[in-house]
């Protein structure tokens, strides 16, 4: 099954395969996705969702096949050019991946110091990622004391920092109560209006059918499914 | 600049004691190298002037006409190691002697002819890591006619000048193995910190970061620690310096034995080995960190 040879894709994979010495992670995956599409990875635990999100900023490499990122094929891409295309990605990670040791402020503003933003005006970003994320009197406080739905506010608020074209998200509400989950998809539903791609891993079909979009379906590695879920009405 | 040094010094205070280690490790290892410099230094400052002093006695045959000691006067000055030279007549040479004696001098009374031969004291441009040009330039006026016999305390010169090539063999050696040793302790050190930052850096990697934009900060971390380390083991050798002079003037006469600090050039030279072991253990670390 191939979801394949779209023009306007962002994302082009062809025929890629992971495995894992003997194990197959992941095999045959033909994929296009449209920029500025929002777009659903689905499937169950072990089904390769988190391997092809890996797989797009060269988070693991493909043992087999063509990933194309804006323009960029990733089998040829050189160590010195990996920072740039990960600069194209904003990831949210399932659990959060903050910096332990800096604040709220500073976790933000290592994305916009190493996007090369001048220092001038690092802290008017900064300040304005902690305002759309509503976090702004959380600054000062470090990861550990925030609660969960804070933590992902944050990298949320570093995803975007880099004002990246992609998004990639991997199970991003998976462990947050539903109040901080719909905040969170409001965020994302919010960049994608301003014109990102955004991937989401998620097994939660709820979610899917809240919020409607295409979803790819993996199971043991193999894409079963490509297809449009429109919005469920409230 | 102020913003590079300040997010530097955060980043240092966020692993305060692993980096007090590394710079206790660099100042001691500059301190016991430094030391053992100081007193390179001064051992060797103190053969110089013993060296300088040295001079090569050329005793004249007894039955050399006044023409031929003057012929010999010019051909000794001629030597381009010659930096000087003074004829003794043997009278002169007596009163030295008996001078010397001091009050023993009325031992010579006894004598009835003066057993000294006319000589001219050569002095040569020597210095205690050159001292072995003095043996051709005593060879050279040793074959010239009219001299009986040349002798410029070639024994105990020569000791002495090996026991200090040997203390300077020793310094180079120590030199390079306590900078092998600091570059090593400084690389683990080092690499303990990248271990204890590994999540931190991994982010750093994810969200787009340069290796520059990682690696510059850590190498200048390094480099402060280093700068530190050599300042502190500097500054500590600077106060024992103090303390020892203060007690060497009080004991010996200051003619005799002068103690000096180190020169600047071998202070900024040991300066430059702190700060070059804290790049390069930075190197080192780093380069195996990231690769992995």
């Amino acid at each position: 099954m191939t979801a394949y040879g779209s023009q306007s894709a962002i994302i082009q994979m062809y025929r890629v395969a992971k495995r894992y010495g003997a194990k197959s992670a992941l095999t045959d995956i033909s994929l296009d996705i449209a920029d500025n599409e929002f777009l659903f990875l689905s499937g169950p635990s072990g089904a390769g969702k988190t391997t092809l999100l890996k797989l797009l900023y060269l988070g693991e490499t493909a043992s087999e096949g063509q990933i194309i990122v804006d323009g960029l094929n990733l089998s040829r891409i050189s160590r010195k050019r990996v920072p740039f295309l990960r600069r194209k990605f904003g990831i949210i990670f399932q659990d959060y991946k903050l910096i332990p040791t800096k604040n709220v402020y500073d976790n933000i503003a290592l994305v916009v110091e190493a996007v090369g933003v001048e220092r001038r005006s690092i802290k008017k970003m900064v300040n304005s990622l902690l305002r759309t994320v509503q976090m702004e009197d959380r600054s000062r406080a470090f990861p550990p004391s925030l609660s969960g739905g804070e933590q992902q506010r944050v990298a949320v608020a570093r995803a975007i920092a880099g004002n990246p074209k992609i998004i990639v998200a991997d199970e991003p509400t998976g462990s947050l109560d539903a109040d901080s989950a719909r905040v969170i998809m409001g965020l994302l539903k919010l960049y994608h209006r301003r014109g990102a791609t955004v991937i989401i891993a998620t097994h939660d079909t709820a979610l899917i059918r809240q919020t409607g979009g295409r979803v790819i379906l993996l199971n043991d590695g193999y894409l079963e499914v490509s297809t449009v879920i429109p919005k469920l009405r409230p | 600049m102020i913003y590079f040094t300040q997010k530097v010094l955060k980043d240092l205070k966020g692993n305060l004691f692993l980096n007090a280690v590394t710079v206790a490790s660099t100042a001691l290892s500059v301190l016991i190298f430094s030391a053992f410099a100081l007193f390179f230094v001064n051992v060797g400052a103190l053969a110089n002037r013993w060296v300088e002093d040295a001079r090569i006695m050329v005793y004249l045959n007894p039955d050399a006409e006044a023409e031929t000691i003057a012929r010999l006067g010019e051909a000794i000055k001629s030597i381009p190691d010659v930096r000087g030279l003074e004829f003794v007549p043997r009278e002169a040479a007596l009163q030295r002697f008996r001078a010397q004696l001091g009050s023993q001098g009325s031992l010579l009374d006894g004598i009835a002819e003066n057993p000294l031969p006319d000589a001219y004291e050569v002095l040569v441009k020597v210095r205690s890591w050159s001292w072995d040009r003095i043996g051709p330039v005593a060879g050279k006026i040793g074959a010239m006619d009219g001299v009986d016999e040349v002798e410029y305390g070639q024994e105990w010169m020569g000791r002495f000048v090996n026991i200090l090539n040997l203390l300077r063999l020793t310094l180079y050696g120590m030199g390079g193995l306590f900078f092998m040793g600091t570059v090593f302790f400084v690389a683990n050190t080092i690499r303990l910190v990248l271990y204890s930052r590994r999540e931190e850096i991994e982010i750093m990697r994810l969200v787009g970061a340069s290796e520059n934009f990682i690696k510059y900060p850590i190498y200048a971390q390094s480099l402060f620690l280093g700068m530190i380390g050599g300042i502190l083991g500097l500054g500590i050798l600077f106060q024992l310096y103090r303390l020892l002079e203060a007690n060497v003037a009080n004991t010996m006469s200051s003619s005799f034995f002068e103690i000096r600090f180190l020169p600047v050039e071998i202070a900024a030279a040991v300066f430059s080995g702190s700060l070059l072991v804290g790049w390069l253990g930075c190197y080192i670390s780093l380069r195996k960190f990231l690769r992995s």
